[in-house]
């Protein structure tokens, strides 16, 4: 199989595209016409052939790309990665996982051979290899948790779980949306997703929690979660949110089909086997509204849920003010 | 001074229950001059609870400090401020035994700063009781620049380091001990909204 990497930018000049099988993969995260929280959990990985369920770390199009844009974000600031003393087991936990995963999943770009701790990795589309011994900091340039994830795509946050309930100690969070890794590091769940509006008082949290703390090791799981984002900005973090939140506000109805993206979440939940720590990647997906409704099907829902949805959701996920020019531009792709 | 209702908010909003006595176990207690009254309560309800304490006072006004002479057998620790009563703090919690308890009663910013500093030395979080009397001025951190502005009374506030306008989140961190902050115009930049005294 051949492959295509896609040279683009996250940032400045945005020349982020996506291709026409990558509109046709994009995880799209409506299955009814109106929206409201959810737990909404599958199993994972599982999906068909090409989709981004196949593969337990999907790798697509944007891979290299997106490792470039998360060096220039660490480069920048360094505590988007963090790690308390306590995690760095887990680090390392994460490391297999991904690697064993990614070698056995896409043998012709990353292979693993291991011989006892003497590890040799090799990434040839970011062309690194590396023999390093397995539980051995000195070993690798970085930690466990910030070598493997500067080279896979989406956030990482890993949780401890004490107390009967789970601590966010560690993380690489580069793509998020809107929260930061330096304030919440070493926050319980609940204290974690404070500011998430209505979400507690409907018992989402509760029944998140309970179900997480149940997962066991060999089963993974994964949901869909969504929001708006202007530009195909990775870094929309609060720490910069005085640099990119101006571009908000640069919706017109002559632009908006290209410049609003829908992001998507596609958040998975692992049980590591040493730690019992709990890692949580978050993958994100953007597609522009233009390319979104080249689907009919998702054009049309897309509106019904834009237009409908709760007004604090709205302004929550950051779209509030753009809300209208968005419902209209969809209102044109739908046959009533 | 008495003790301070809170308007309902966030989980990661910290909660000031009165302090309660764990009896004659090690503790080591901090109270800034607002604070003092609530040791002074906690003393009242049980004199045992300063058996073993360490009794460290920010800034006292000399009534409180003569009142909680009175109440303790042994000498009390005075400190100017709140940068001098780290490092005794953090003496008193490297010889801590097991089973030590923190009280802190104060300002939110004394005691988000001496809760995290605790912490970090080990202390487990439910070993320390907290306590709010007095200022309802917060103790802030800008998510932009990282630096903490103290004893902040408006919202919005212009951060001490970078100069941005910040708006008062009630989202919280315990390990920094600090509210978040974040830019309030950064959409709009120079639209900022009329500034508000912050109520607790």
């Amino acid at each position: 199989m051949t492959r295509h990497f896609n040279t683009e930018t996250f940032r400045g000049d945005y020349t982020y595209h996506n291709s026409p099988e990558a509109i046709r993969r994009f995880p799209f995260p409506f299955d009814q016409d109106t929206y409201t929280y959810s737990v909404n959990i599958a199993p994972h990985p599982g999906g068909p052939t090409g989709s981004t369920f196949e593969f337990a770390f999907d790798v697509d199009e944007h891979y290299v790309s997106e490792m470039q844009d998360r060096a220039i974000t660490l480069a920048e600031d360094p505590n988007r990665c963090q790690s308390l003393p306590h995690m760095e087991l887990a680090g390392w936990d994460l490391l297999e996982l991904i690697m064993v995963s990614k070698a056995r999943d896409y043998p012709d770009l990353f292979t693993l051979n291991r011989d006892g701790d003497q590890w040799h990795w090799i990434n040839r589309p970011l062309g690194i290899e590396q023999r390093f011994t397995f539980l051995d900091p000195a070993t690798l340039p970085y930690g466990p948790l910030e070598y493997i994830t500067r080279q896979t795509q989406g956030d990482f946050a890993l949780l401890h779980e004490r107390d009967r309930n789970l601590w966010l100690d560690a993380g690489m969070i580069t793509s998020q949306a809107d929260w930061s890794l330096d304030f919440d590091v070493g926050m319980n769940f609940f204290e974690w997703h404070a500011p998430v509006p209505k979400a507690r008082q409907m018992g989402v949290f509760d029944k998140a929690l309970k179900f997480l703390l149940a997962v066991e090791q060999q089963q993974a799981y994964r949901r869909l979660n969504w929001t708006m984002t202007v530009n195909p900005r990775l870094d929309t973090s609060p720490e910069n949110y005085h640099k990119w939140g101006p571009e908000k506000r640069s919706i017109t109805p002559q632009n908006v089909g290209q410049k609003q993206f829908l992001r998507v979440e596609l958040q998975t939940f692992w049980r590591l086997p040493r730690s019992n720590a709990l890692a949580f990647p978050i993958r994100c997906y953007l597609c522009c509204l233009e390319d979104l409704c080249t689907n009919p099907e998702w054009a049309r829902r897309l509106h019904l849920v834009l237009r409908d949805i709760d007004p604090v959701l709205a302004d929550y996920k950051g779209f509030a003010v753009n809300q209208k020019t968005i419902v209209e531009y969809l209102a044109g792709f739908s046959c009533v | 001074m008495p003790t301070v209702e809170f308007s309902p908010s966030i989980d990661s909003r910290p909660t000031y229950a009165p302090l309660k006595s764990h009896g004659s176990a090690p503790a080591i207690m901090v109270a800034d001059t607002a604070g003092a009254d609530a040791l002074l309560d906690l003393m009242a309800s049980d004199s045992a609870v300063t058996d073993k304490a360490q009794i460290v006072l920010i800034a006292p006004a000399s009534d409180k400090l003569a009142r909680m002479d009175l109440m303790v057998k042994t000498p009390v620790h005075t400190t100017p401020d709140l940068d001098t009563a780290g490092p005794l703090v953090r003496q008193l919690l490297s010889t801590a035994r097991m089973g030590t308890q923190m009280y802190l009663a104060g300002s939110e910013g004394m005691m988000g700063a001496l809760c995290a500093l605790a912490t970090a030395c080990g202390l487990p979080m439910d070993a320390i009781q907290t306590e709010h009397r007095g200022t309802a001025a917060r103790r802030m951190q800008c998510v932009h620049c990282k630096g903490i502005t103290e004893d902040v009374t408006t919202d919005p506030f212009e951060c001490s380091h970078c100069g941005l306008t910040l708006f008062v989140r009630d989202h919280f961190s315990r390990r920094i001990g600090a509210f978040q902050g974040v830019c309030v115009d950064a959409e709009t930049p120079g639209l900022i909204p009329t500034t508000q005294e912050i109520r607790p």
